[in-house]
C-alpha cells in the first residue's frame, strides 16, 4: 500500500515536471488535427535529424484558448516552454510582459529581414528585436463558391456586393441556401472585416487598425452594418452556433452557394476529396481585390536559460527554413511567411494569395486581421466582436450598431 | 502518548482544515485582491486599480445580459425544479405500482453531467434535427420550435434542459421528506374531516420545510455556478444572448486578457450566492432552534 502510493506520487511529480534537457525544445501548440499534426512533425523530424529533441505539448481545442490558458499557468509558475504557437497580438502582449527571448542572431544569420513582409515583421519583432518566428500567412477574406451551383445558374464569383446580392437572389430563387454562415462571434467578425476592407482599405486602417473614433462613427461603418444586415437575410435560420467547417460542408455538398471564410476552409475541401479552385471555387470577398488581410502563426520564443538557447535558435532556424515553410503550408492551406518560397507546388488559390500578397505589400494595403488576432489586443478585439455579433443576431439598426461599436471600442481602449 | 491521544482528533482534522483554508478561503482572498489590481493577461500585484473594476463590470453590456439571464434562469430553474419535483414526489407517494422503477427513471438524469444534458438537448431543440423536424415529418407541418436559434428565447432552452436534469433530484429530496412525516398526524387530520388538498396544503407541505431549504440551497448554488450547461447547449449564443455570470467570468479572465475584470465578476458571483442563500439559511436555522 505504502509502496504503491509512493510510486503514484513519483509518477505524478514526473508527469507534472518534464525537465527539458539542454538539447531539447518543448513546444506548446494547438495543431492537433490531421493535416496540421503532420505539418508539425515535419519540423520535429527535421530538428531530431540535427540532434535536437522535441517535447511535444499539444493542447487541443478552442482555437488556441485552451493552449493559451495552459501557457499562462506555466509561465505564472515560472516554467515557460521553449516555444509556443501564438497569433500576432499575443506575441506582442507576451513581449510586453517581458517574457520573450531574443532571436536577433539567428535572424541576422538567416536574413529574415529581407524575406518576411514588413507587416508580419511588425508582430515578430518587439522593440526592434526578433522575438518570434512566423511560419505561415492565412488570408481570412476569401469567398468560397459551389462550382455546381454557380455553373447551374450561370453565375460568376461576385467581385462587388451588388453582384454578390444578385447571385444570392438567383440562388435563393433556385431553392438553395445562398450564404453558408457559421454562428460564432469570430465567424461573423470574419465577414464584417471583409465588408469593411471591401468598402475601402483606408476605412479598414482608420476604423480597425487605428481604432479612430471619427472613423468608427462614420457613415461608411454604418454602411458596413447595412451590408451585414443584408447578408443576414440570405443566411438560413439555423446558423446560430454552427461551426465554420459545417458551413463549409454546406458549400462542398452543394446545399449552399457561398461562404466567406479564411483559407483554412481549403483543408475541408481537400479532406472531402475535392480540389480547391475546381469543385469549390475560390476568390477574394467582394471589393477586396488588391488588399490583403492576414493572420500568422508564430513560434514565440520564451526567455529560457542560456543552456537551452542553442536548441531554441536551432528550432527558430528550422522553422524559418524554405523547406519547412513549404511543407508546412502545403499541409496547412496557408502560404509561407517568407516570400521567397517557390509557389509551383501550391494550388491555384494559394498561388493567387501569393501574387496578391506581393501586390498588396507594394500598395501598402496589407493589414492584420481583426477577427484573427492581428488587428487589436484581445480586450479591444473583443469589444469589436461583441457589437458585430450582437448586431448580426438581433434587429439592431446599422446606426445604433455603429454608435455602439464606437462606444464599446473607446471604453475598452 | 496521552497527549497524542488528547490531540488526535485535532491532528486528524488538521490536513483537511489547512487544505480548505488555502484552496477555498485563501483563493477567495486572492481573487478579491486580484479584482483590485490592473491585471490583464497575467496576475500582477504591483499596479492597483481599486474598485473601478467593479464599475466597469456593471457598465458592461455583456454583464447586463448575464444578470438578466441569471435572474430568468435562477427563478425559473429553482421554481421549475421545485414545482415538478414536488408534484412527482406527491404522485409517487400514492403507493403506485413499480415505484422503485419510476423513482430510478426520474432520478436518472441527475447521473448525467451537465455537458451530456447540454449536448443532448442541443440536438433535441435544434430545429433542423430535433423536435421541430420530427413533428414536421410526422405530418404537423406548421410546427415550430426554434427557440434555441432566437436571441430572446434561447435562455428558456437552458431553463428547460436544467429543469429536466434536476427535477428528479428534488423529487427524491421531497419523497424522502414525505416518507418521514408521522402517519399519526395524517390520520388525525383525516379524522377531523380535512380533504386531501387541505391536508397537503396545511399539513404535509409545511412539514416539508427542511426539504425546501435543502432544495433551494442546492439548486440556488447550482444556478449561479452553472457554466457547462450553457457552454454545451448554446455556447452563450446566439450572439451573447445566453451569457451567464460564469461564462462572463471565464471569457474575461481567460479569453480577453482582462483578468482583473474577470476576478471582479467572480467576486460579484460570490456576493450573489451569499445574498441569496445566507438570509434563507439564517431564518430557517434560527426557527429550528
Amino acid at each position: 500500500m505504502k509502496l504503491t502510493s509512493k510510486m503514484a506520487f513519483i509518477a505524478c511529480t514526473t508527469a507534472l515536471a518534464t525537465p527539458t534537457l539542454a538539447d531539447e525544445v518543448e513546444v506548446l501548440h494547438w495543431w492537433t488535427s490531421g493535416g496540421e499534426a503532420a505539418a508539425v512533425s515535419v519540423l520535429k523530424d527535421d530538428l531530431e535529424s540535427k540532434g535536437t529533441g522535441w517535447v511535444d505539448m499539444a493542447v487541443a481545442g478552442g482555437g488556441g484558448d485552451a493552449a493559451m490558458t495552459t501557457l499562462r499557468a506555466r509561465v505564472t509558475a515560472g516554467d515557460p516552454p521553449t516555444a509556443a504557437q501564438m497569433l500576432g497580438m499575443s506575441v506582442r502582449e507576451w513581449a510586453d510582459e517581458g517574457f520573450l527571448g531574443n532571436l536577433n542572431e539567428v535572424a541576422a544569420a538567416e536574413g529574415w529581414d529581407d524575406v518576411v513582409p514588413t507587416a508580419v515583421q511588425a508582430f515578430g519583432k518587439y522593440d526592434g528585436n526578433w522575438v518570434a518566428a512566423p511560419v505561415n500567412m492565412h488570408r481570412p477574406h476569401w469567398i468560397w463558391g459551389s462550382a455546381k451551383i454557380f455553373e447551374e445558374l450561370n453565375l460568376e464569383l461576385p467581385a462587388t456586393w451588388d453582384e454578390f446580392f444578385a447571385a444570392a437572389d438567383a440562388m435563393e430563387a433556385a431553392g438553395y441556401v445562398a450564404v453558408a454562415q457559421g454562428g460564432q462571434a469570430w465567424q461573423e467578425a470574419t465577414v464584417w472585416e471583409a465588408v469593411v476592407l471591401g468598402i475601402s482599405p483606408d476605412l479598414y486602417k482608420s476604423a480597425i487598425i487605428d481604432a479612430d473614433e471619427d472613423a468608427l462613427r462614420s457613415a461608411e461603418i454604418v454602411e458596413s452594418f447595412e451590408i451585414m444586415r443584408r447578408i443576414r437575410g440570405y443566411v438560413d435560420p439555423n446558423f446560430a452556433g454552427r461551426d465554420w467547417n459545417l458551413a463549409t460542408a454546406m458549400v462542398i455538398n452543394g446545399e449552399a452557394g457561398m461562404q466567406i471564410m479564411g483559407d483554412w476552409a481549403k483543408g475541408e475541401v481537400i479532406n472531402a476529396g475535392l480540389t480547391p479552385g475546381v469543385e469549390v471555387l475560390c476568390g477574394v470577398s467582394p471589393g477586396t481585390q488588391g488588399a490583403f488581410l492576414f493572420n500568422t502563426d508564430f513560434f514565440a520564443m520564451f526567455d529560457v536559460g542560456g543552456d537551452k538557447a542553442a536548441a531554441q535558435q536551432n528550432m527558430a532556424a528550422s522553422a524559418m527554413s524554405v523547406t519547412f515553410q513549404e511543407a508546412f503550408n502545403l499541409a496547412k492551406g496557408s502560404i509561407p511567411a517568407r516570400t521567397d518560397v517557390p509557389g509551383d507546388k501550391f494550388d491555384t488559390c494559394a498561388q493567387k494569395s501569393m501574387a496578391d500578397l506581393a501586390e498588396a505589400t507594394a500598395a501598402g494595403t496589407l493589414f492584420g486581421s481583426l477577427a484573427h488576432g492581428h488587428g487589436q489586443p484581445a480586450a479591444i478585439q473583443a469589444a469589436y466582436l461583441d457589437v458585430v455579433t450582437q448586431h448580426f443576431n438581433s434587429d439592431m439598426s446599422a446606426e445604433d450598431a455603429a454608435a455602439a461599436l464606437a462606444d464599446s471600442v473607446m471604453a475598452a481602449k | 502518548m496521552r497527549t497524542l491521544r488528547r490531540y488526535l482528533p485535532q491532528l486528524t482534522l488538521l490536513p483537511s482544515l489547512i487544505l480548505v483554508a488555502v484552496t477555498v478561503y485563501g483563493f477567495i482572498a486572492l481573487t478579491v485582491v486580484l479584482s483590485l489590481t490592473r491585471s490583464k493577461m497575467l496576475p500582477r500585484f504591483d499596479r492597483w486599480e481599486g474598485f473601478s473594476n467593479y464599475a466597469k463590470v456593471w457598465n458592461h453590456p455583456r454583464w447586463e445580459v448575464a444578470m438578466e439571464n441569471f435572474a430568468i434562469f435562477g427563478v425559473l430553474y429553482i421554481g421549475g425544479t421545485m414545482l415538478i419535483g414536488l408534484m412527482l414526489a406527491i404522485l409517487i407517494d400514492q403507493r403506485v405500482r413499480a415505484e422503485g422503477a419510476l423513482r430510478t427513471i426520474y432520478l436518472y438524469p441527475m447521473a448525467l453531467s451537465f455537458i451530456v444534458t447540454g449536448v443532448a438537448w442541443q440536438w433535441i431543440m435544434a430545429p433542423d434535427l430535433g423536435l421541430e423536424r420530427a413533428f414536421q415529418i410526422w405530418g404537423w407541418e406548421s410546427f415550430r420550435f426554434d427557440w434555441i436559434k432566437q436571441s430572446d428565447m434561447a435562455i428558456y432552452c437552458v431553463v428547460i434542459a436544467g429543469v429536466w436534469q434536476a427535477s428528479g433530484f428534488v423529487m427524491a429530496l421531497f419523497l424522502a421528506a414525505l416518507r418521514g412525516i408521522n402517519p399519526e398526524i395524517l390520520s388525525a387530520a383525516r379524522m377531523d374531516g380535512a380533504s386531501a388538498p387541505r391536508i397537503y396544503w396545511h399539513v404535509i407541505i409545511p412539514a416539508l420545510r427542511p426539504a425546501f431549504l435543502t432544495a433551494i440551497v442546492v439548486q440556488g448554488h447550482l444556478a449561479i455556478k452553472s457554466y457547462d450547461l450553457v457552454v454545451a447547449l448554446t455556447r452563450g449564443g446566439p450572439g451573447y444572448s445566453t451569457e451567464l455570470p460564469s461564462t462572463f467570468m471565464y471569457e474575461f479572465t481567460f479569453s480577453r486578457n482582462e483578468m482583473a475584470l474577470g476576478a471582479s465578476s467572480a467576486v460579484m458571483m460570490l456576493i450573489l450566492v451569499t445574498v441569496l442563500i445566507v438570509p434563507y439559511l439564517y431564518s430557517e436555522l434560527r426557527n429550528d432552534r
